[in-house]
């Protein structure tokens, strides 16, 4: 395997970052008096050369709005964002090349489809808006073809999205953004709109683009199987929040924050122990709990845990704070698993 | 029940499957569905058979294309008038396909109701959300203004939205939270039979297993019988009573939800289960499973067992014989020559596995005289145990 070093680090030894936000804030004021929606509240986020970091949490968590800032489609409200460690510049020229080299895979590649254009013209259209130039560009459109897995690509040039099947339209959508040879690819919810069976390959090739090509990945997602299946780093999200990161194993074997061990036990055919359904009203981004943004559907504040640790008031009362987006380190953002006595209670682990 | 043997009797059409229809609030016979195009025919069903107790729920999985929504729609006579439709529904024993419109209508309020998939494109985006929930209930005078406000409130905040919502207009929720808004609507008029297609594939976990939940109240506490169509094997096998797999237009695997999702009989049915990978699972880390090839065109289906050209072990006769669900254990079923024994092979005119002879014998979707073929996607499972 060509990967960098050991893919379980990503960049973790390579030193700087591709893509880093700092501080990150996005709010989307409120209508008519409404309070403004905080949708992305303080995330510091890493991801390094040839690593694929996996951003989890639940709907309307921020996930999309974050992966929109990352590719400089929205401005932060507060923080930045950075390429290679340079703030990106919000003019449209200097988006222009940044976005040459951080492309966008979308969820539904229908969508993102025009029905009109051959899958030739599709994957071309990104490098001749980039880059003006035509010139061998039937080269370049078979070569992200056959990354992509498409081949021979010369077999799908005139064919329309109709005549393809889900599977293949989502590989014309990454061609399309492969062949502006990008460094990072951020990928919203990539397979969620296909078949497992086909969702099994697309991964495959998520995983071999990173392995040949060294391409980094910011795969954001619902989906902890997904993330168990090709990423490098998790990074789980609650209400605007990056509330623990670490390796997949670190924070899918063995969780430490109260959500991602309800987000766990939850999973259809788990074996994580009870069920954690988290009742309550659903995360509000224009209603953010002081204290830990968690506290009021944390079940192990409610079992009463949190107060045998001695932290039940802090939990209430003060913010455990943002993680920082640095690889390699563990983190979590609550009180009550940094508090030394009692031990988190045993967990009975996912598989 | 009637007996018939394994390959129908001659000349007869071959007993329903699995128990007696009585009790059944749902029963579908040999239901075959094709869609006139200009390219001709497509056979998008082909006899599809089963039946399901009122608190009971059936979980149907199965590739994008395979027939799910067709077989959904078909149920409430919702199908483009391209359709051409054979077989029966019945519902709490009145034939869907042969009801007047009258009554079909009445049925499609409170008889059964359909959660579709893409709730983005079912909803309307200039009206408010809570203004779509108590539609319903006012056009049938099931409310006035007021009670019906009330009621939107209620739903939204039972499918896990906050009740102030209601003065939302669809783009400004997220894609889960119109999804909720979807069921919200679907449960508006307390339907007997829900048909759920693809109900929780935009959701999150956390939401998934609340929507779950709900769905398991109502079925148990107001004996709602539920049909949950979904490509998540994983969600079917958790939340159903039994599961059906289809492949190209048929069911191609019958039985116990758990059983068929942990130790499936049928060579596809195995695939998709291993396709779901378990989180902590270390065969599955870094290791995404998928199953190569696409489904099969409906209009260009494989001779044989349609399956074959991607079916990780077929033999040399699949692409002759087409099988039948045949019994496959207890209380289950699968359309594969492979869970047959030696004796049955014979019993049912397959020819055997390392036998090049045999061809005239071969099964194809052409009837065969003797009434040995045409019994298709049709559950024996006691008849031969
Ligand atoms: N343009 C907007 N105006 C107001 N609020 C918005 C806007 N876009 C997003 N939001 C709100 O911000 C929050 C985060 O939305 P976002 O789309 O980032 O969630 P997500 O994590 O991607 O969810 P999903 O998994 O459902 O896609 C949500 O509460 C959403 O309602
Ligand atoms: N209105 C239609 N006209 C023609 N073909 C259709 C129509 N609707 C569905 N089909 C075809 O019928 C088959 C089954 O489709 P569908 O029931 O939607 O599958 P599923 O829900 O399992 O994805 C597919 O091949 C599909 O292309
Ligand atoms: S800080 Fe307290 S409320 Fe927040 S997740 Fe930890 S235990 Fe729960
Ligand atoms: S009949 Fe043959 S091709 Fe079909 S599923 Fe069984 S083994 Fe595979
Ligand atoms: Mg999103
Ligand atoms: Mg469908």
């Amino acid at each position: 395997m060509s990967a960098p070093a050991d893919p379980a680090r990503g960049s973790a030894a390579g030193g700087a970052p591709v893509l880093s936000t700092a501080g990150l804030q996005i709010a989307f004021s409120g209508r008519s008096g409404r309070a403004a929606a905080r949708a992305v509240d303080g995330v510091d986020l890493e991801i390094g050369a040839g690593e694929i970091v996996a951003l989890v949490g639940e709907s309307g968590c921020g996930k999309s709005t974050l992966a929109r800032a990352l590719l400089g489609l929205v401005r932060p409200t507060a923080g930045a964002v950075s390429f290679h460690g340079r703030g990106l510049v919000y003019r449209p020229r200097d988006l222009k090349a940044f976005r040459r080299r951080v492309q966008l895979v979308l969820q539904d590649p229908t969508g993102a489809l025009n029905p009109r254009h051959t899958v030739y013209d599709a994957v071309a259209e990104g490098r001749r808006i980039h880059t003006g130039s035509t010139a061998d560009e039937r080269d370049h459109v078979a070569e992200a073809l056959s990354r992509a897995g498409l081949r021979p690509p010369e077999r799908f040039f005139l064919r329309y999205p109709h005549e393809l099947s889900g599977g293949q339209r989502q590989r014309v959508a990454i061609a399309g953004a492969l062949i502006l040879q990008p460094e990072v690819i951020v990928a919203d919810e990539p397979v969620a709109s296909l078949d497992a069976s086909v969702r099994g390959e697309i991964l495959q090739l998520l995983l071999r683009l990173r392995d040949d090509y060294g391409l980094a990945a910011l795969v954001v997602t619902h989906d902890l199987g997904l993330a168990w299946n090709i990423a490098d780093r998790a990074a789980v999200m609650y209400l605007g929040r990056v509330v623990e990161t670490g390796t997949v194993e670190e924070v899918l074997a063995a969780p430490r924050h109260p959500y991602t061990r309800a987000l766990l036990s939850v999973l259809p055919e788990s074996s994580a122990g009870e069920q954690q359904i988290l009742a309550g009203e659903p995360p509000d981004p224009t209603r953010i709990p002081a204290g830990c943004r968690f506290h009021v559907r944390c079940p192990v504040l409610a079992s009463g845990a949190a107060q045998a640790a001695g932290v039940a008031d802090r939990c209430r009362s003060e913010d455990p704070g943002m993680l920082g987006g640095s690889p390699g380190v563990a983190q979590v953002a609550c009180h009550w698993a940094h508090a030394p006595e009692p031990e988190p209670a045993e967990w009975a682990g996912p598989g | 029940m009637k007996q018939s043997t394994p390959a129908g009797a001659t000349g007869e059409r071959p007993a329903p499957a699995t128990a007696d229809a009585g009790g059944r609030y749902l029963e579908v016979d040999d239901l075959s569905v094709s869609y006139r195009t200009a390219g001709g025919e497509i056979p998008a069903v082909r006899g599809v058979s089963f039946g399901l107790e009122p608190g009971r729920k059936l979980g149907v999985a199965g590739e994008s294309g395979c027939g799910k929504s067709t077989v959904a729609l078909a149920l409430l006579r919702l199908l483009p008038r391209s359709a051409r439709t054979s077989g029966s529904v019945l519902l709490d024993g009145e034939d869907v396909l042969a009801m007047r419109w009258g009554r079909l209508r009445a049925v499609r309020w409170s008889g059964a109701s359909i959660v579709f998939q893409g709730a983005m494109h079912a909803l309307n985006p200039v009206q408010r959300v809570g203004g779509q929930i108590a539609e319903p209930l006012l056009v049938h005078g099931r409310a006035d203004p007021a009670q019906a406000r009330g009621q939107a409130a209620e739903l939204l905040e039972q499918v896990g939205l906050p009740a102030w919502r209601a003065r939302s207009y669809p783009h400004e929720l997220s894609g889960g939270q119109r999804q909720r808004a979807m069921i919200a609507m679907a449960l508006a008029c307390r339907p007997q039979l829900i048909v759920a297609d693809e109900p929780t594939t935009a959701l999150d976990v956390m939401i998934q297993a609340q929507i779950l939940r709900l769905i398991d109240e109502l079925v148990a506490g107001l004996d709602i019988s539920m049909l949950m169509i979904s490509h998540d094997l994983s969600v079917l096998a958790e939340t159903c009573d039994r599961l059906a797999v289809m492949y190209a237009g048929r069911i191609v695997e019958e039985g116990p939800a758990e059983e068929v999702f942990a130790a499936a009989r049928h060579p596809y049915g195995a695939a998709l289960s291993a396709a779901f990978p378990r989180v902590g699972d270390p065969a599955s880390r870094r290791a995404p499973r998928g199953l190569p090839g696409d489904p099969p065109d409906p209009a260009e289906l494989p001779s044989g067992c349609a399956f074959h050209p991607r079916c990780p072990e077929a033999q040399e006769r699949c692409s002759r014989v087409d099988p039948l669900l045949w019994p496959a254990g207890a209380d289950r079923s699968a359309a594969c020559v492979r869970v047959l024994t030696p004796e049955q092979e014979r019993a049912a005119g397959v020819p055997p596995a390392d036998e090049g002879g045999g061809a005239d014998r071969g099964h194809t979707a052409e009837p065969d005289p003797d009434g040995a073929a045409p019994a298709q996607a049709r559950p024996h499972p006691q008849e031969w145990s």
